[in-house]
């Protein structure tokens, strides 16, 4: 079957008409984009746009009203959070999404874990499988996580507790990446190593990337899809973004051109 | 086993050393217990502390899903109760054979922990507590109306567990090492589970289940995997219950009787090595200790409980913990 998706050139991640309402507020209203394999699509748009629940409705912590999503040839609208993981769509948060009491390798390695059936094991001591932690240290050196591993992930920084999620994130070893404003709450020096980090990502998976720092934006897009009031108003190339009348009425503004 | 130049109070391998020690110095005395009750100390003695080891058995495994898994269970009394009722009623049927009785205990337990947990676990937080509590209560109520096993009043058994034709069940010592065993092998198999690939998920679950559910875990799965564990190990002590004191009430199954599983875990420090061991124990003694000494004996009770479970090291089990690293760094 994965064959044919090979033969067939098609998007990756594709939603279609995807709506979702909030009691009487329109969230996400018809809503259609295709993520290719290889780009990096980022979804920009003001705050309450939709672009948390779009992400949302992606990775399955929301259902949505109607519409489909499809990734890899697959209608995953219905499945629930862990099975669409386990088809190989990772996700970070908005809000750092980590296991507090762990060290910063355990983190990671549970995420290696959950790709080898993982939960079933109740026997052998799951810290000390080599295994494990060698593909964990691994992604960790990917993404230049410069701590020690062993760190406690709650006493880490803001940001290096985005560098571990996006750890977490890649050791799923994931067909696509949607990544929810990983530079929320950043300071100016770290955002910029962590541009950095997303771009060394960038080759190796497709990014949908959710952000507010048009720096980064700007850095990494391929493609930019614009999200005003829950509706796509433009898809382009960041250039052709850059010079829609609308898109600059309704978002960007005069100063940040 | 020298390890105290390089030893760095605090580091996990120290402290599971340590802990593992501790774990052999509690069944080392509670291996001597009989000898004391025999030379000297008070026959009673024997069957409280088998009392408490069958207690700290169910409460090993409240742990397991308590204290490392997050799920508050106000039911787990009535895996003891069905253990304990399922041996009752075998011997009284004339069926004593403890390898007869075991596995239906056994597959019974899994049975209405599957079937309750795969309901209790689309629930949480409060919700969670109160539907296995009403679980828990109709199981209470359903053998409180059971009278042609005693009903109200319970169930003495005349007879009792035997095995293999030996009558090593009916001896307050044979009994006792039989139950003592069963706890060295619940502690040894929760302690092993906890640190599992298994118990690496349960554990993060309870810490934050989106990121879990969030990596491909199927959280409802694991944590039903721990409750069905659960559920199993106290319905084997509910079966050592039986076998000891030879009768079985209603009360077993009690929400009370859950409550008071759930203050021993909470009084030990939830989710370490040997805290739910040294919380049975403590609540079993220490309620022995103080209505010995006064008739009022809650009104002391309460507040060291609460003082117990407020502390900020949460309980008596990272007390100890706290107490011996203060002295180590000193």
């Amino acid at each position: 079957m994965s064959k044919e998706a090979v033969i067939v050139p098609e998007a990756l991640l594709k939603v279609v008409d995807l709506c979702k309402n909030f009691g009487g507020l329109r969230v996400n209203a018809d809503v259609n984009f295709d993520l290719f394999s290889g780009e990096c699509l980022a979804l920009i748009g003001p705050n309450g746009a939709g672009k948390t629940t779009l992400i949302h409705q992606l990775s399955g912590f929301f259902t949505p009203d109607s519409g489909t999503v499809i990734f890899d040839g697959r209608d995953i609208t219905h499945l629930p959070v862990h099975a669409r993981a386990r088809l190989g769509l990772a996700r970070s948060f908005q809000i750092t999404s980590i296991i507090p009491s762990l060290s910063a390798l355990e983190n990671v390695a549970l995420a290696v874990q959950a790709r080898t059936n993982g939960s079933l094991r109740l026997f052998g001591i799951a810290a000390d499988e080599k295994t494990l932690n060698d593909q964990a240290f691994e992604a960790l050196q990917m993404v230049g996580f410069d701590k020690q591993i062993t760190t406690i992930a709650d006493n880490l920084s803001h940001g290096e507790k985005r560098i571990l999620e996006l750890a977490i994130a890649i050791a799923m070893k994931p067909k696509a990446l949607l990544l929810d404003e990983p530079m929320a709450g950043i300071g100016k020096h770290e955002s910029l190593r962590l541009i950095e980090i997303l771009k060394s990502l960038k080759s190796r998976y497709p990014l949908l990337l959710v952000e507010h720092d048009m720096e980064a934006v700007f850095a990494l897009a391929d493609r930019v899809a614009v999200l005003v009031y829950g509706k796509i108003i433009a898809t382009g190339t960041p250039d052709e973004v850059r010079q829609n009348a609308e898109v600059k009425a309704a978002y960007l503004g005069e100063s940040a051109m | 086993m020298n390890v105290a130049p390089d030893k760095k109070p605090g580091t996990v391998i120290s402290n599971l050393s340590d802990s593992y020690r501790l774990s052999i110095l509690i069944f080392l005395i509670l291996a001597l217990v009989p000898v004391f009750a025999r030379y000297g100390a008070e026959g009673f003695i024997l069957d409280l502390v088998n009392r408490a080891i069958i207690l700290a058995l169910a409460a090993i495994a409240l742990d397991l899903i308590l204290g490392f898994g997050g799920m508050v269970s106000f039911g787990h009394a009535a895996f003891i109760g069905i253990g304990a009722y399922i041996t009752a009623i075998m011997v009284t049927e004339g069926f004593g054979e403890a390898l007869i009785i075991f596995p239906i205990v056994v597959v019974v337990s899994t049975l209405f922990a599957l079937i309750t947990g795969i309901i209790c676990l689309r629930t949480s937080g409060v919700y969670f507590i109160m539907i296995t509590l009403a679980f828990g209560q109709m199981l209470f109520f359903a053998a409180s109306s059971l009278s042609t096993y005693g009903g109200d009043d319970g169930l003495t058994i005349w007879g009792n567990v035997t095995i293999l034709g030996s009558d090593i069940f009916a001896d307050d010592v044979g009994i006792f090492y039989i139950s003592l065993g069963f706890l060295i092998a619940g502690l040894f198999l929760v302690q092993t589970l906890v640190g599992s690939r298994f118990g690496r998920v349960l554990r993060a679950a309870k810490e934050n289940e989106t990121r879990i559910s969030a990596l491909g875990y199927n959280v409802l799965r694991v944590r039903l995997t721990a409750y069905v564990i659960a559920g199993v190990i106290a319905g084997i002590a509910g079966f050592l219950h039986t076998s000891q004191a030879e009768f079985v009430s209603p009360a077993t199954m009690r929400w009370q009787h859950s409550g008071e599983l759930i203050i021993m875990v909470a009084l030990g420090g939830m989710g370490t090595r040997n805290g739910t061991l040294i919380g049975a124990f403590a609540y079993v003694l220490l309620i022995q200790a103080l209505s010995d000494f006064t008739q009022d004996w809650k009104l002391i009770f309460g507040p060291l409980m609460v003082l117990a479970v407020l502390s900020k090291n949460g309980g008596i089990g990272r007390f100890f913990a706290y107490v011996k690293g203060g002295r180590n760094r000193a």
